[in-house]
């Protein structure tokens, strides 16, 4: 990193003395705020892919992102990781934002490493296990005990005794091997944020437990933040502290993941733990199957209002009549980065909300 | 999958068999055997190539004797005294035979033009094909590449589409066509550079001044040569290129820290050369038959050109030698090709 610390107007929430199992905010978590980015597509339309997220991803923590597919979540992903411009809004790390100079950035990729869904593609076909975990270091120039390093990656990874992997070529490695091989090559580096685009979709069902417990164990034995980028709730039930929902660029619900999958407020989210398959612990929120109407929209004609409307059941119920003018006109605010509270961006769920709240008031009086 | 069971500590997983076998006897018994398998293979369409030489021209060229006596009253005593000769009395089997233990044995034969070996022939025409074709394909494949990394690396820019443009429309031009356009206008109209031949006779025969001369006539040849088939490679490579431009690992890679510049030349450029060693090795095996227009339209004493005037005359032993030649380069430059394969890419070491 440089060494003149770029004073941001962001205050890094440092000051609020972590307790010794929660995660460290602030000098190493990674935040978004406001974060946009659009696509030019042919005709002059705009495809806002990413529009107005906030997230924060502190070491020690394992954030999910969940949405269906085409929601912008791999956008958000690589705008993270600076392989993206953003459009607007700002990735800062340790409350210095991301700049985009060559330099800058090669700094910043010591810190937050990524690890894609298909690991035969993430790797070299034509470079060894060592090669592909040794890149990393030979980028950044760290040439001190260069095996021992490696080494001690793969091992972290759990491919032991990592000298006997050293020679072998991915083809030679099961789909998990070659998973554990990227996930090395990631930590090697040492960073403290390691995003994970759908890290376990292409593995087989008995080697996803065993990557998911890896990453578990990265993070309460090394501290290692990750965001991890899913379309699975039960995958981010199983491991994750803190789930963000994401629905058409934006976050449209936010919490601890225990609160917001077993008691979902959006409909969105509603409907998809609602279609989870053998979850009795989150079914009992939502026990009826909700399936939603229509396609996810195209990211260049976001409806106005609440981008959900559309495809809303309780505006399809008629439950949402009282505040159907509101969902039909009034954009909904960003959602805030805090992970304590449990945030939704709902008219209906917010007016519900004051209902019930003016209600306890008057029975108090 | 046996490394299941204790996914707890995830420490559990097995070492790659391969990984273990190395570096001990089994990788070079696998060399052995796909070694064997394609020199086999190589083989055998060497002898097809030798057995089919011999048939081919005898079905084509009709009866030697008419074209060797073509315009001038023979006796038939003379006749027999020519088909005796050239071994013409001899049956079938036995020219067959001698045709196959001659090729053997490098000797290939006498010409019917020039009423000489065969060998000598293409000795000394062998060079001025192998300096035109091998200058010309070796600027062709660096030119092709070089433009094709860069086209397909920025697809869809202005420079990408100029110059799959261009080099398709050179691509598609006739070789005759584009030899004679460059002719008229370096030779002819400006002047520059020799109409045709490889040197002039007044040429001091010290060595510096006959390799300038021969340069100085190579420079419209080789232009015209390039220019027809650079653009296969460029299109090879372009497209090569753009298959792996999706790939995972170029992401990761630049997620590691890696510069776009380096993507491309550590990881992209050199797995999009990997299908193009076979096109490689074909052109070098094409360097020995030369392009036959090219040598032909610039009176370029190579093979190229000793080929086109057998087939007029027709000299059948030499077409028959030259057709086995040009072939076997083909055959042995793509069997250098796949042993080549066997040590740039790991994956073919599995599968055999």
């Amino acid at each position: 990193m440089s060494s003149e610390a770029r004073s941001s107007n962001e205050e890094p929430s440092s000051g609020s003395a972590p307790s010794s199992a929660a995660p460290v905010r602030g000098e190493k978590s990674l935040t978004a705020r406001d974060l946009r980015v659009e696509f030019g597509l042919p005709g002059g339309r705009v495809a806002r892919a990413v529009d107005g997220v906030d997230l924060d991803v502190a070491p020690g923590e394992i954030v999910a992102l969940a949405g269906e597919s085409g929601c912008g979540k791999t956008t958000l992903a690589r705008t993270l990781l600076g392989l993206e411009r953003s459009t607007g809004g700002t990735v800062a790390f340790g409350g210095e934002p991301l700049r985009y100079s060559t330099k800058a950035l090669k700094a910043y990729r010591r810190q937050v490493q990524l690890v894609l869904q298909d690991p035969s593609g993430a790797l070299n076909p034509r470079h060894t296990v060592y090669d592909a975990v040794a890149e990393g270091l030979r980028i950044h120039g760290i040439t001190d005990d260069e095996p021992g390093r490696v080494a001690d990656a793969l091992s972290r990874a759990g491919l032991r005794p990592p000298e006997q992997f050293f020679l072998a070529y991915p083809h030679e490695l099961s789909g998990g091997q070659r998973q554990r091989v990227v996930i090395a090559g990631a930590l090697v580096l040492r960073p403290s944020i390691l995003i994970a685009d759908e890290p376990v979709a292409s593995l087989d069902a008995s080697v996803r437990g065993e990557i998911l417990a890896l990453l578990l164990r990265l993070k309460e034995e090394q501290g290692l933040g990750a965001l991890v980028i899913t379309h699975d709730l039960g995958l981010a039930w199983s491991i994750a502290d803190r789930i963000a929902i994401m629905y058409l660029g934006r976050i449209v619900e936010q919490g601890p993941v225990e609160q917001v999958l077993t008691a979902p407020r959006h409909p969105y989210t509603r409907a998809l733990v609602s279609v989870l398959p053998g979850a009795p612990a989150l079914k009992e929120a939502v026990p009826e199957p909700i399936v939603l109407a229509g396609e996810l929209p195209d990211a260049s004609r976001i409806p106005g209002g609440c981008r959900f409307r559309p495809r809303c059941q309780e505006v399809a119920a008629g439950r949402a009549a009282e505040v159907l003018h509101r969902c039909e006109s009034e954009d909904l605010e960003i959602l805030g980065p805090e992970s304590a509270p449990h945030l939704v961006a709902c008219h209906l769920d917010r007016a519900r909300r004051e209902d019930a709240r003016d209600g306890g008031a008057r029975m108090a009086v | 999958m046996t490394d299941g069971s204790s996914t707890a500590d995830g420490a559990s997983t097995e070492a790659p068999s391969a990984g273990r076998s190395r570096p001990g006897g089994r990788v070079s018994s696998g060399f052995g055997r796909y070694l064997f398998k394609h020199v086999g293979g190589a083989a055998v369409s060497l002898l097809l190539v030798l057995f089919s030489s011999f048939f081919i021209f005898r079905l084509i060229a009709g009866d030697p004797i008419d074209q060797l006596t073509r315009e001038r009253p023979v006796s038939p005593e003379e006749r027999a005294a020519m088909r005796a000769e050239l071994g013409l009395d001899q049956p079938m089997w036995q020219q067959f035979w001698d045709y196959i233990t001659g090729t053997l044995t490098m000797d290939l034969g006498e010409s019917f033009q020039y009423r000489r070996p065969i060998f000598d022939l293409i000795v000394e025409r062998l060079p001025a094909t192998l300096i035109l074709s091998g200058t010309g394909m070796v600027l062709a494949v660096v030119l092709g590449f070089w433009i094709g990394t860069r086209a397909g690396w920025k697809q869809g820019t202005r420079f990408d589409k100029g110059h799959v443009a261009t080099g398709l429309l050179l691509y598609s031009a006739p070789t005759f066509w584009l030899g004679m356009i460059i002719i008229l206008v370096f030779a002819r109209y400006l002047g520059l550079f020799p109409v045709n031949g490889m040197r002039s006779p007044s040429t001091p025969p010290d060595f510096w001044s006959q390799a300038a001369d021969i340069g100085y006539h190579l420079v419209l040849p080789v232009l015209t040569y390039t220019a027809v088939v650079y653009a296969g490679y460029l299109m090879i490579m372009r497209s090569s290129l753009l298959d792996e431009i999706g790939s995972d690992y170029l992401t990761t890679a630049r997620a590691k820290g890696l510069r776009d510049d380096e993507v491309r030349r550590k990881h992209a450029v050199p797995n999009a050369l990997l299908p193009t060693v076979t096109l490689v090795f074909l052109a070098l095996g094409g360097v020995v038959n030369g392009s036959i227009v090219t040598e032909t339209v610039f009176s370029w004493p190579g093979l190229g050109s000793l080929f086109v005037q057998s087939i007029f005359y027709p000299d059948r032993p030499v077409l028959q030698a030259l057709f086995v030649l040009f072939s076997s380069s083909t055959i042995l430059a793509v069997l250098g090709a796949e042993i080549l394969y066997w040590f740039i890419d790991p994956r073919i070491r599995r599968s055999g």
